[in-house]
């Protein structure tokens, strides 16, 4: 009986445990993706401003309702804007930034193409 | 054909970025926030500064009234400077001073008011500094002009009276 209680308990405590270690990489990885507004050049994860700090538990909290990684980005967007995020999506702002690379590496191939393999 | 185009599509494509990187040389590289567009309320819950009792956001600001809230705090050096501005302005009965006290010791910020004044009809407490997250503050002072239960300006930093000028004419 005493062996099937303790397989009880540990049964019941793993699956917790895990759990928790995947909502903390879960909020790290959040926290290192939104830029500390007034500490400029760090991460809220890297930060210990004020701000920072009331973020973190901010995150925590969206995290405990059940808010998915992208709401919680799209919570802080909304809040102050595209700038709070270290990765920016696809806008009128950032578009250039997406699409000179293809650009750059389409003309690069074109001229490629044409003077060494069109050539031969 | 291709001979001639891609010379040309080569020249144009570096014409066009040279003006989009010259254009946004002209830019400025310190991050401004957005203080003019206008944002609608955020809800939250707080608590009471005086009764300690639980508020709700509702029933602090009303439709059709004014309201200047002003983030403040008694460590916060900027806020002594700024507080005898706050006290002009809540003398002003169109407008409805609120303050929400960020991250204070309840004992310093009652010491804070008695030394100095209150000019806030109703002031509710940020222990944790999430609700003023709610209202995308950057931190203490700053003041958020209300109409119509609508942001229509914030103000990050110290009021000054240049400052108080613009509040007096955007809410005659």
């Amino acid at each position: 009986m005493k062996v099937l209680k303790f397989f009880l308990i540990i049964i019941l405590f793993l699956p917790i445990s895990s759990l928790d270690a995947e909502e903390y990489e879960k909020r790290n990885k959040i926290t290192k993706n939104l830029r500390c507004l007034i500490c400029q050049g760090q991460s809220i994860y890297d930060s210990d401003s004020e701000f920072a700090n009331s973020l973190k538990i901010l995150v925590d909290k969206k995290l405990s309702e059940g808010l998915s990684e992208d709401q919680i980005y799209e919570y802080f967007k909304s809040k102050y804007g595209e700038w709070i995020l270290y990765d920016p999506g696809l806008n009128k702002n950032t578009y250039i930034l997406w699409l000179l690379p293809l650009l750059i590496f389409l003309v690069g191939g074109a001229i490629i193409y044409k003077s060494f393999i069109v050539k031969k | 054909m291709i001979n001639k185009i891609l010379p040309y599509s080569v020249i144009i494509i570096f014409v066009i970025i040279f003006f989009i990187f010259y254009k946004s040389l002209e830019d400025s590289k310190i991050y401004t926030p957005d203080t003019y567009s206008k944002k609608d309320l955020p809800v939250f819950n707080t608590k009471d500064f005086f009764s300690g009792e639980n508020v709700k956001s509702s029933s602090i600001f009303e439709l059709d009234k004014i309201y200047l809230l002003n983030i403040w705090s008694s460590w916060c050096v900027p806020c002594r400077q700024e507080h005898s501005l706050l006290m002009n302005l809540s003398s002003d009965n169109k407008l409805n001073v609120i303050g929400m006290n960020y991250k204070d010791n309840l004992k310093n910020a009652q010491n804070f008011l008695k030394e100095l004044g209150n000019p806030y009809k109703e002031i509710f407490i940020d222990l944790d500094g999430t609700t003023a997250i709610e209202w995308g503050a950057y931190g203490v002072p700053e003041s958020f002009l209300i109409i119509n239960n609508e942001i229509v300006k914030k103000y990050i930093g110290p009021l000054n009276q240049k400052l108080i000028d613009e509040i007096n004419l955007l809410i005659e």
